[in-house]
């Protein structure tokens, strides 16, 4: 008998009826438990070459500077063990100052910055660490409730050591007064495991007379999900 | 020295807009991944996977994004001395378009190792994300035309009436086969999704 490993309780539910996307997207039948086989326990691979060094300040990706207040987020990709987990690639992408995507569905009327794209990538160093140069973001509305407010967030995609480890989440901003009524960050069950994904203020990381600094660690599942190499027979 | 965290980072959807970042044809972020994943000296033969995404009420999602993992044609699974050489990346990623149609070209993969030394037959890992998936979601890719998929462990765990959920079908069509796999998030011939 196969068992999910406990530590995947700090994931949301599929099915989270307040947020109203989910209701005709969750699967309604149960997910089949399987033992992680080869296929689960290898993953993508890539390098440093994958990502160019300034792919993670993404104040300088046009002719001038956006608009906005600085910051600087940076953290640690650690497994469930604490152990860093190096040369992983992280991409992150996010709303401008005012709160309004690139993208070419966002309707929000707040304006567009000709400086600002929103998209970055950072590949961990050997200790895990990343580091990211942009602007906070802005809160956006959107349709799912009356008045309905998404918390200011920076999108996060991962993928750790193996198929296992991939995860896609959002950093958020201590003390947003939207987090009580945000269905997606209240979907994840426990408030500890909530509190994860809130950034930590940081002076020693913030640069005098340049940019406010944020700490975000991200854990991801254990890498005892190591691969076993299959032997080659040429 | 290290301290065990609290506990793993929680999941969150990916929300509607992330395209220009993790799919960006169209904008100006360079793309790092696709869905071509068939270079010139990948091993294995060429094929093409073709599917929707289709919801709860039988609609197209619009909004999703496609991600593989599988082994070349050899069962081999790409490791990061061979990446460097520049062999067969297996992964591989895409948009829906407009129809909630998704297309990637690639190579059939070989069997792997299973658990207690048993075969798998051969398949490709698939996660899928959208807005209003809280958690990405992850199947398999079984072909129609493998014997092996009647012993195959992972497929023996599936209710039987559900596996044929799992299996694309093959269609010959111009230089590259089309096996049709198409995800069914909610309802009547539902996906099957694993936890492993
Ligand atoms: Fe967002």
């Amino acid at each position: 008998m196969t068992i999910a490993p406990a530590s995947l309780a700090a994931h949301p539910p599929h099915l989270f009826p307040d947020y109203a996307s989910t209701r005709k997207r969750a699967p309604a039948k149960p997910l089949v438990l399987i033992p992680a086989t080869l296929t689960e326990l290898s993953g993508p691979v890539y390098g440093h070459e994958t990502v160019s060094g300034d792919e993670g300040d993404l104040t300088r990706q046009h002719a001038g500077e956006p608009l906005g207040e600085r910051i600087i987020v940076t953290g640690r990709v650690l497994d469930e063990e604490g152990r860093p987990v190096p040369n992983t690639l992280l991409e992150i992408w996010q709303a401008n100052a005012a709160g309004r995507y690139v993208h070419l569905r966002d309707q929000h009327p707040a304006p567009l910055d000709p400086n600002f794209t929103g998209a970055g990538r950072a590949v961990t160093d050997q200790d895990g660490r990343y580091r990211f140069t942009t602007v906070k973001p802005g809160a956006y509305p959107w349709r799912n409730h009356p008045n309905a407010w998404r918390p200011a967030h920076i999108h996060f995609s991962l993928f750790g050591p193996s198929f296992l480890s991939r995860l896609v989440t959002q950093m958020y901003f201590p003390g947003d007064p939207l987090f009580a009524f945000d269905p997606i960050f209240n979907a994840i069950p426990d408030a500890r495991a909530r509190e994860r994904l809130v950034a930590r203020f940081d002076l020693a990381t913030t640069e005098p007379e340049w940019a406010l600094g944020y700490q975000f660690d991200i854990v991801l599942r254990g890498r005892d999900a190591t691969p076993i190499e299959e032997p080659h027979d040429d | 020295m290290t301290e065990r965290p609290d506990g793993i980072t929680p999941s969150q959807t990916v929300g509607p807009f992330f395209a220009y970042a993790l799919t960006p044809e169209g904008y100006a972020t360079p793309a790092i991944f696709s869905n071509d994943l068939a270079t010139e000296d990948s091993v294995g033969e060429r094929i093409r996977i073709e599917g929707y995404v289709i919801d709860g009420d039988g609609e197209p999602i619009v909004d999703a994004m496609v991600e593989l993992w599988q082994p070349d044609g050899r069962g081999r699974f790409a490791t990061a001395s061979e990446r460097a050489n520049g062999a067969f990346s297996g992964f591989g990623r895409t948009q829906v378009d407009s129809n909630g149609f998704f297309a990637f070209a690639t190579v059939k993969p070989g069997a792997v190792a299973g658990p207690d030394g048993a075969r798998q037959a051969p398949h490709i890992a698939v996660t899928i994300f959208a807005r209003g998936l809280l958690r990405q979601l992850v199947t398999r890719i079984y072909f129609a035309d493998e014997a092996a998929n009647a012993v195959d462990p992972i497929l023996s765990l599936v209710p039987a009436e559900r596996r044929a959920t799992l299996i694309a079908e093959r269609r010959e069509r111009g230089a590259a086969p089309v096996y049709t796999f198409n995800i069914r998030l909610q309802g009547e011939g539902e996906t099957v999704f694993f936890e492993a």
